[in-house]
């Protein structure tokens, strides 16, 4: 094509780097000006030194994990078996994992909180461990979409049919194929679905903050209501949490094993 | 490279095959045929989609027609026709639809520019990789980016007066209103719709270029009768998509407004919060009056990307 091409897809390549870089370097430069008259990172050490900081990063971070896990547990065996013997439940699934971004995280947890409230069947919101797993719960829909592509695309690179025969023949029984045959298989697509899931929950706030949790987000946006300089710090601090989980999904995609189907 | 983003676009497209149902014989022709080990593999899976999916949901549109002794009533439908809160749904479809708009229009554009602008191949690569981690970089910390940047003291801010004697405040920009709500959305849509339309770029083949040409198009010309008709199922699909991601979110809209900009989720989280026991339906009409219109938008997603699915092959 023509020069005149190039040169605008370099302005408009100009302008994204305007847009997207501009509030970065804005937020380090701001979150370095706590002192009238020179950069410091005064406001980062304030916001470690404080103990909630700590507190509220490892409780989110316990969350995820633990949302992590289970939602690892709900979508591996569901995935496997829609693959292996019920294609036809497909559609249903794959309907149900994208009902988290129909349903809007607040409405999720607001009926969870009319749901499972101290009068009903099921009083979740009753005791703070209650709550908590009422959190990583809610934590495990809003992952379900991810989570459950991610496993999917696992599943498709490698040829479940025939690991699966193959086990059989040498006598593994159900469990044992998915814990040891197709997980080991699986486990990078799965942990960049965990990543993603990390990346999603850890500045979550919504959820946490309807369901009084003592959660990463909630500390952040009371940072931002009561202090200046140390919630640019949190940004930037957050932003570098984000990019690690993607760059190690980046990472990840390297290593995935695949066994094509011929 | 092309691998691992293509899972995060994978992961965050949704699939085409989602409400096609090809299987006769009634709603549980699915299952016929299935070993009971089969059932236990998938039940966990059902169980919790039930549990913590479905019937929240369900308890909440159901809701929405009851009063607060249980009777069927359509006083909270009616409620929703107060001018508060119906002028937070309309600012909240003005937000969701003005970020969704900017996005899809200058993603698209970036997507064109890095793909088929014949830039650096690292340039495509990175911008590919960035965009996976701003359409993460949402809530809270989003929300003190911008501040940190335009807000009344933010960087840009204060740059621009001191260096250009020009007060971007007093030109009438404020970033906690209409517009700069929309510019921050902007920050996780552009990168989203880029993610989203990324493939469909790729799949405009070189050949239907070089036949246009050869016909003597001109480039404006195949935009305008090839590569523009292509992408458009693609392009109203992403467009519907990014509507009803805007269209959710809070915590963004919450740490940068506080309640001065009262979005109908800002409105329904204070419902939560404060009021709820004063008027427990009214909530749930609110919660129905978002799911009905997050669902339109991604009904019309699923139908478009269906039809859009067939140049893509």
């Amino acid at each position: 094509m023509k020069r005149s091409t190039k040169f605008w897809a370099w302005v408009v390549f100009a302008l994204g780097v305007l847009y997207f870089l501009l509030p970065l370097i804005a937020t380090i430069q701001f979150s370095l000006s706590i002192r009238r008259d020179r950069l410091t990172f005064d406001a980062y050490s304030n916001v470690f030194l404080q103990p909630e900081f700590q507190q509220t990063l490892t409780y989110s971070l316990l969350v995820g994990v633990a949302a992590i896990i289970i939602g690892l547990l709900i979508v591996v065996p569901a995935a496997y078996f829609v693959r292996l013997r019920a294609p036809q439940l497909r559609p249903i699934i794959e309907f149900v994992t994208l009902l988290p971004l129909i349903v809007p995280p607040i409405i999720l947890v607001f009926g969870y909180i009319r749901l499972y409230s101290s009068s009903s069947i099921l009083p979740l919101t009753n005791s703070s461990l209650g709550t908590n797993i009422l959190l990583t719960l809610g934590y495990v829909a809003l992952a379900m979409p991810y989570m459950y592509r991610a496993v999917d695309t696992g599943l498709r690179t490698i040829d479940v049919q025939t690991l699966t025969e193959a086990a059989n023949i040498l006598g593994a029984n159900t469990v044992t194929i998915i814990v040891r045959v197709i997980f080991p298989n699986i486990i990078v697509a799965a942990l960049s679905g965990a990543f993603l899931t990390l990346a999603i929950v850890v500045g979550e706030f919504t959820m946490a903050s309807l369901l009084n949790r003592p959660a990463f987000g909630v500390y952040m946006q009371n940072v931002g209501a009561n202090r200046a300089y140390e919630p640019a710090a949190l940004a930037v601090i957050s932003f570098i949490i984000t990019w690690a989980a993607m760059g190690m999904i980046q990472l990840l995609a390297r290593f995935a094993p695949k066994t094509q189907r011929t | 490279m092309s691998n691992n983003v293509d899972t995060i676009i994978e992961t965050i497209a949704a699939p085409a095959s989602a409400g096609v149902a090809p299987v006769r014989g009634g709603p549980f022709a699915r299952f016929a045929g299935l070993r009971w080990g089969d059932y236990l593999g998938i039940a966990p899976f059902f169980l919790f989609a039930i549990l913590f999916l479905i019937v929240p949901t369900l308890f909440l549109m159901v809701g929405a027609f009851q009063d607060s002794a249980g009777n069927f009533t359509l006083q909270n439908i009616v409620s929703l026709g107060t001018p508060e809160i119906f002028s937070s749904f309309w600012i909240s479809i003005r937000v969701s639809a003005a970020s969704a708009a900017m996005g899809a229009a200058f993603g698209l554009i970036l997507a064109l520019a890095v793909i088929r602008g014949r830039l650096p191949e690292a340039i495509r690569s990175t911008v590919l990789t960035f965009s996976g981690v701003a359409s993460n970089f949402a809530g809270i910390p989003l929300a003190f980016a911008f501040i940190a940047t335009l807000g009344r003291l933010g960087i840009i801010t204060l740059g621009l007066r001191y260096a250009a004697h020009f007060d971007i405040y007093r030109a009438g920009f404020n970033l906690f209103s209409f517009w700069g709500l929309t510019l921050t959305y902007c920050y996780f849509q552009i990168p989203l719709m880029v993610l989203i339309i990324a493939p469909a770029i790729d799949g405009l083949k070189q050949e239907w270029g070089e036949a246009a040409a050869t016909l003597g198009a001109s480039t404006p010309q195949f935009w305008r009768y090839v590569g523009l008709p292509v992408l458009w199922p693609n392009l109203l699909g992403t467009l519907s998509l990014l509507f009803a991601n805007a269209f959710g979110a809070i915590a963004t809209a919450y740490a940068l407004t506080g309640s001065t900009l009262n979005i109908v989720p800002i409105v329904l989280y204070a419902q939560i919060r404060g009021d709820v026991l004063n008027n427990p339906g009214l909530g749930a009409a609110l919660a129905l009056g978002m799911v009905v219109i997050t669902a339109l938008a991604n009904v019309i997603y699923l139908v478009v990307r269906t039809r859009a699915e067939r140049w893509l092959k």
